[in-house]
């Protein structure tokens, strides 16, 4: 589904992402780990151009996202991503964050788009929150709520980038809860995350990356059992 | 006292130029900002887009125009643009002048508002496949919107007491309408009081109006 060639990331001199190729198949659930520096964030945000790679590919269901030519706004109505400090739109409504790309892209119409957020919103125990703003929810709803609103695209992949690096510790859980629901559903997903239960129980596979590679990739037995180079064998005993 | 007062302002009908003149500055400070704000948008999304053209672009502008004095700039635009074009209407050319010098006032203004908003917004827009204009119009903007609003209400304000240099190009705005009864009567005070006065209850209605009008979008708006 996502196929990363060669792919390169510079800033002036310093080099963020030191040519990585890795492929993305249907229903993955990929963990990416790794100390901080490492580049993992970096490579999440080149999957759906939140970051211009510097050179190298990257091909979204066939179609190479790196080429100009290709509208990449089309591309990322089916890659949802969902960030550590969730972004939702503090002007608008629980409801109105969830229906407002549909509506505006004209994917729904408008008693379609409130009609699918609302049976989103139910799903996942917060349908009485649908008319307050975000200013008044916890932190772990408005991750829910993010998480929620990319879903509403009906996206092919999401990415999640740090999504509970945010939260206070006692609202991790259903956040986590959530992510492990929609692995279960069948969704691709790319997750950077710190948190190696997740990893564990969730991932069909986990890159290691350390300073801007991908450093060894595997099950989550063979990473957390068997780690082979010393670099993630450190990292390991450094987090658990 | 009053009699002073009858004399110079209501004798003779004299006091029917107040009323004309602040009309005039109204109009002028009015059609001013508006021309003022559409400027000061696009020089503003100028300022920010990657373009590096349009960057410099903006960054003239605004550099030129705010560092000139309006008194300046204004007989520019009237005797050496205007006028040799065949334009001699001073109303128009003040409010083409005043609404350009408000655009770069303007355009700082919505330039940091637009940049005070939370550069995750931007992408969250981009991520769920919203153009980068979608983004602008539905997301920045509206919030941008609010922390902006305190300083351009002030910018109308300042703008209000410009206007007073418009009798450079014989504008009979509600300073000349008083410096003329001024001249009439050989009455310097009255006048001259009376003009402030009035510019004076005109900025501090506007002030009472705008931080109402925040007042109320605050409530309204529980973020």
């Amino acid at each position: 589904m996502i196929d990363v060639r060669n792919l390169i990331k510079r800033y002036g001199n310093n080099v963020i992402l030191n040519n990585i190729t890795e492929k993305v198949k249907r229903g993955e659930k990929i963990v990416i780990i790794g100390p901080s520096g490492a580049g993992k964030s970096t490579f999440l945000r080149c999957l759906n151009l939140m970051e211009q790679p510097t050179s190298g590919h990257i091909l979204f269901e066939g179609t190479d996202i790196t080429d100009k030519s290709v509208n990449i706004d089309v591309l990322r109505r089916k890659m949802g991503m969902v960030f550590q400090h969730f972004n939702l739109f503090p002007h608008l409504t629980v409801l109105q964050n969830i229906t407002l790309a549909p509506i505006t892209l004209k994917l729904q119409t408008k008693d379609e788009a409130v009609e699918n957020a609302m049976k989103l919103l139910k799903r996942i125990g917060l349908a009485d929150k649908a008319d307050v703003h975000p200013s008044s929810i916890s932190g772990g709803q408005k991750q829910r709520i993010a998480i929620v609103r990319s879903l509403a695209m009906n996206p092919d992949v999401i990415l999640f980038d740090e999504p509970t690096s945010a939260l206070d510790p006692e609202m991790v859980g259903e956040v986590l809860q959530l992510m492990k629901d929609l692995a279960d559903d069948g969704m691709t997903m790319v997750v950077v995350t710190h948190e190696m239960g997740f990893a564990r129980e969730v991932a069909t596979r986990i890159l290691f990356m350390d300073r801007g590679i991908i450093a060894e990739t595997g099950s989550p037995d063979n990473i957390f059992q068997n780690p082979e180079s010393q670099r993630l064998q450190q990292f390991l005993k450094a987090v658990l | 006292m009053w009699q002073s007062f009858y004399n110079t302002i209501i004798a003779n009908g004299r006091w029917i130029w107040i009323p004309k003149g602040l009309g005039t500055t109204i109009l002028i400070a009015f059609c001013a900002i508006v021309i003022g704000s559409i400027l000061g948008c696009m020089f503003a999304l100028f300022k920010i887009s990657k373009k590096k053209v349009l960057h410099v672009i903006a960054n003239i502008y605004v550099t030129v125009i705010r560092g000139i004095p309006m008194a300046t700039q204004l007989m520019i635009f009237y005797f050496v643009i205007f006028s040799p074009m065949g334009m001699n209407n001073p109303v128009l050319v003040a409010i083409i002048s005043f609404g350009i010098n408000s655009g770069a006032y303007c355009t700082e203004i919505f330039r940091a508002g637009i940049q005070g908003v939370d550069v995750g917004q931007m992408e969250a827009g981009r991520s769920l496949g919203l153009s980068w204009w979608q983004t602008m119009c539905k997301i920045i903007l509206p919030q941008a919107f609010k922390t902006i609003l305190p300083t351009y209400t002030s910018e109308f304000i300042i703008l209000i007491k410009e206007t007073s240099v418009a009798s450079f190009i014989a504008v009979v705005d509600l300073q000349k309408a008083c410096d003329n009864i001024r001249n009439a009567t050989y009455n310097a005070w009255i006048p001259l009081l009376s003009c402030a006065a009035i510019y004076l209850g005109l900025t501090l209605g506007l002030t009472k109006l705008f931080s109402f009008m925040e007042k109320r979008m605050a409530k309204s708006d529980r973020c």
